[in-house]
């Protein structure tokens, strides 16, 4: 029951609005450079400049290199900086290596770190050795930096294997749980978020510990963004309609929304060439 | 820069962040202040010259005045049945009669959300219900018979089959336009003719669909449309010119039809009540569990004869599931059944209020533990709260009578045995559910379980192509698939 067509008015604006204050605005491409991060790090803070009342986003995200300029461009201001780490986006390199990488963006001073498990590891049933990876990055991490684990779902095949991604990530201390990276064929997937949303619910239940959800990965449009609130709303609850608790992790999907929020404003649609691309 | 407090807003927007209502247009079908008998392949006014008020039961208004047909215009109607039989339908190339029977599927399909609008109305179930199951499962078993309709050498080989003569169904008011086709399409597709008498509280989308064998041009008289209450069910069976009767409705009346019925040769299948045990293992997915559960009882307000009203569940897992569902029902968004938002709608008639209420009153007055989620129902209508029932013994009524309403007992056990023993304890046997994640163990259960229906890991699915019906006071005869066709033929052998 995620129908679109009833969320509407106020509680349209409101999951509009929210979406962009839990965005975790993307960029993770080999072109990537200094000049395109701190484009994207402006938009990250004011994402409309001709209206006051827009948010700013959670975070940006961006590969190691460039944490730098993502830092010097939004200090000072509520948004946070997230680096991938671990060997992004495969994570099929030696564990030093990784190690070393989280080391990197702690001390370069990211305020989050997004890992991703060794799925090589687990799907041969390595499951030790994914949860040490875990536990070993986040004690990197603690207190310095946010922890999110990855566990790039459409390459685990079925919700046995997400439920128990999730449950090793979680128990090697995940602050977050991510769906995916973005860079495989299957992204975010309404079905299998739910089997990370009911997990999460299961560990706070028994434990009473809070983990965050993150979505990822082909997430362009409002109204997507928009089921995910509503699954995660009916599923976990308002306490986790906050981006201390609920991350998208997206590039695109920002001027569409931006565009939804202007048309309930105004009653039109706007032309794109009104939104800034950064 | 974005002020820190911009942040901190909207959280009182978050406590009623609420769907808006999202309700169906009611203008899409227009609703005749008075019908006649489909007889002969018109609408003639019953020589009985007595009519009775159906009604909307979320709102107790009145829709439309329906005639109640009497035992001359019964006579007339197998009347006309029979001629269609003997000059027209039973001559036709089987390939001719296909034709027919897409083309009344195809205009199903076109005019689904005519119809799907009236069954709410009529019936009072959510348009999310009748929109995406109810229609498309009316049309697909159109779809479906068409196919055998010249196919039936080829299903019974050596057999020879032919078809038996007129039929008579009479059909209930959980599924109106569903049991219509269930009950329509095979005996159509064997080369039979039909006199179908709607239940009486939901005739209104089996007088639509008057309106489509017109637009098909199926020859009149191959289907006659009767309505009335029980009374014009009774002239039905007792016809000494109909050849088979076909019924869906409580065990009390089917006793009564095979009595009526005893001697004189003439067919009978029936598909009465449930009392169904869905199966909960400590290995199932719980969550997933949990959806089935609800899906299982609270379905069309639990008027569902294979709903799963009673759920057993592996006393080591008793108090996850028990809080997980308490949970889930308290987001069951219970009121208009035309609003798309809405799971549970309207109770169906007044009786059917009654009946669920006084039984949910045997259940509190034996010890039963109640759990109603806070809801807030609408002040006319006929309405009743998702209620579950914890601490049951397998000896109150609850757990023993058909309640047909959103009313879940819970049980627990101990043992696959003990699981096997108590479910099977019932006088019904139509369905049931298992919950597992161990395949041989759902094999071992369905094998055991002396239920017609046995779902593993989902609950209430159908599919034309699969049979449905009881054992024991559930009844006799399957729906559905080859087995469906079967009742409507008869064989040289």
């Amino acid at each position: 029951m995620l129908a679109t067509r009833s969320i509407k008015k106020a509680s349209k604006v409101f999951a509009l609005d929210l979406a962009i204050r839990c965005m975790d605005l993307t960029t993770l491409e080999g072109a990537d450079t200094p000049g395109k991060v701190a484009a994207l790090s402006s938009k990250a803070i004011r994402p409309d400049p001709t209206d006051d009342s827009i948010p700013s986003v959670a975070a940006v995200c961006v590969y190691p290199n460039l944490v730098p300029t993502a830092l010097e461009r939004t200090r000072g201001t509520g948004v946070k900086v997230a680096s991938v780490a671990t060997a992004f986006p495969s994570g099929q390199a030696p564990l030093d290596v990784k190690l070393q990488e989280v080391r990197d963006v702690v001390a370069m001073g990211a305020h989050e770190v997004d890992m991703v498990i060794d799925r090589g590891a687990f799907l041969s049933g390595n499951y030790a050795k994914v949860y040490d990876e875990i536990v070993r990055v986040k004690e990197l991490c603690a207190g310095k930096a946010h922890l999110k684990v990855i566990l790039e779902t459409g390459e685990l095949g079925n919700y046995d294997n997400v439920r128990r991604a999730s449950l090793l990530a979680i128990a090697g201390g995940a602050d977050f749980i991510k769906t995916s990276t973005g860079k495989v064929t299957r992204n975010s997937e309404l079905p299998v978020a739910l089997c990370m949303l009911e997990v999460i619910r299961d560990v706070h239940e028994e434990t009473g510990r809070v983990v965050g959800m993150k979505i990822a990965g082909g997430i362009r449009q409002s109204k997507q963004a928009v089921q995910y609130l509503v699954q995660v709303y009916e599923t976990l609850g308002p306490a986790w309609l906050t981006p201390d608790r609920y991350r998208i992790g997206a590039s695109s999907l920002l001027n569409d929304v931006l565009m939804q929020l202007r048309k309930e404003k105004t009653g039109r649609y706007q032309n794109p060439d009104y939104f800034t691309v950064d | 820069m974005v002020p820190a407090e911009k942040h901190g807003r909207t959280a009182a927007v978050v406590s009623k962040w609420d769907y808006a209502p999202a309700p169906e247009a009611k203008d899409i079908v227009k609703i005749q202040d008075r019908y006649g008998l489909f007889i002969g392949g018109k609408f003639v006014e019953p020589l009985s010259k007595q009519h009775y008020t159906t009604i909307d039961p979320a709102h107790e208004e009145p829709l439309a005045e329906v005639a109640q047909a009497g035992k001359a215009d019964v006579a007339k109607a197998v009347r006309a049945a029979r001629e269609a039989y003997a000059t027209t339908w039973s001559k036709l190339r089987p390939s001719e009669r296909a034709k027919y029977l897409y083309r009344i599927a195809r205009i199903l399909q076109e005019r689904a959300r005519e119809f799907a609008v009236l069954e709410s109305r009529n019936g009072g179930k959510p348009i999310r219900e009748s929109r995406d199951v109810d229609l498309p499962l009316a049309a697909a078993h159109f779809f479906y018979y068409a196919g055998w309709a010249d196919k039936l050498e080829y299903a019974f080989p050596n057999r020879k089959p032919r078809p038996i003569g007129v039929a008579g169904q009479i059909i209930p008011w959980n599924f109106p336009m569903l049991m219509l086709a269930w009950k329509i399409a095979p005996a159509l597709a064997a080369g039979n003719t039909v006199v179908l008498k709607p239940a009486e509280t939901t005739p209104l989308t089996a007088l639509l669909f008057c309106d489509v064998l017109r637009q098909a041009e199926l020859p009149p008289g191959v289907v006659n449309i009767v309505t009335g209450d029980g009374r014009t069910g009774a002239e039905i069976v007792a016809h000494p010119d109909v050849n088979k009767i076909a019924f869906t409705g409580s065990t009390e009346v089917g006793k009564a039809i095979q009595r009526a019925l005893a001697g004189t040769g003439k067919r009978l299948t029936l598909e009465l009540g449930g009392k169904a045990a869905n199966v909960v293992f400590d290995d199932a997915p719980l969550d997933q569990a949990v959806e089935g559960i609800v899906n299982g009882i609270y379905f069309n307000q639990g008027h569902v004869c294979c709903a799963g009203s009673r759920l057993f569940v592996q006393e080591s897992i008793y108090d996850a599931i028990i809080s997980k569902l308490k949970r889930r029902m308290s987001t069951l968004r219970v009121g208009d059944p035309l609003d798309k938002n809405t799971d549970v709608g309207a109770i169906n008639s007044k009786m059917q209020l009654d009946k669920i209420t006084s039984l949910v009153q045997s259940g509190i007055d034996e010890g039963a533990e109640i759990y109603q989620p806070p809801c807030k129902l609408p002040e006319r209508g006929y309405w009743f709260v998702p209620t579950v029932f914890t601490n049951v013994a397998q000896s109150y009524r609850i757990a023993q009578e058909e309640i047909f309403g959103p009313v879940l007992s819970v049980l627990t056990f101990r043992t696959p045995d003990e699981a096997v023993e108590k479910a099977n304890n019932t006088p019904y046997g139509l369905s049931a559910g298992v919950w597992t994640e161990k395949g041989s163990r759902i094999l071992a259960m369905a094998q055991r379980l002396k239920a017609g229906v046995v779902w593993a890991n989902t609950y209430n699915r159908f599919d034309p192509t699969s049979p449905f019906g009881g054992y024991k006071e559930s009844g006799f005869g399957r729906e559905g698939g080859l087995h469906g066709l079967e009742p409507y033929l008869a064989f040289d052998e």
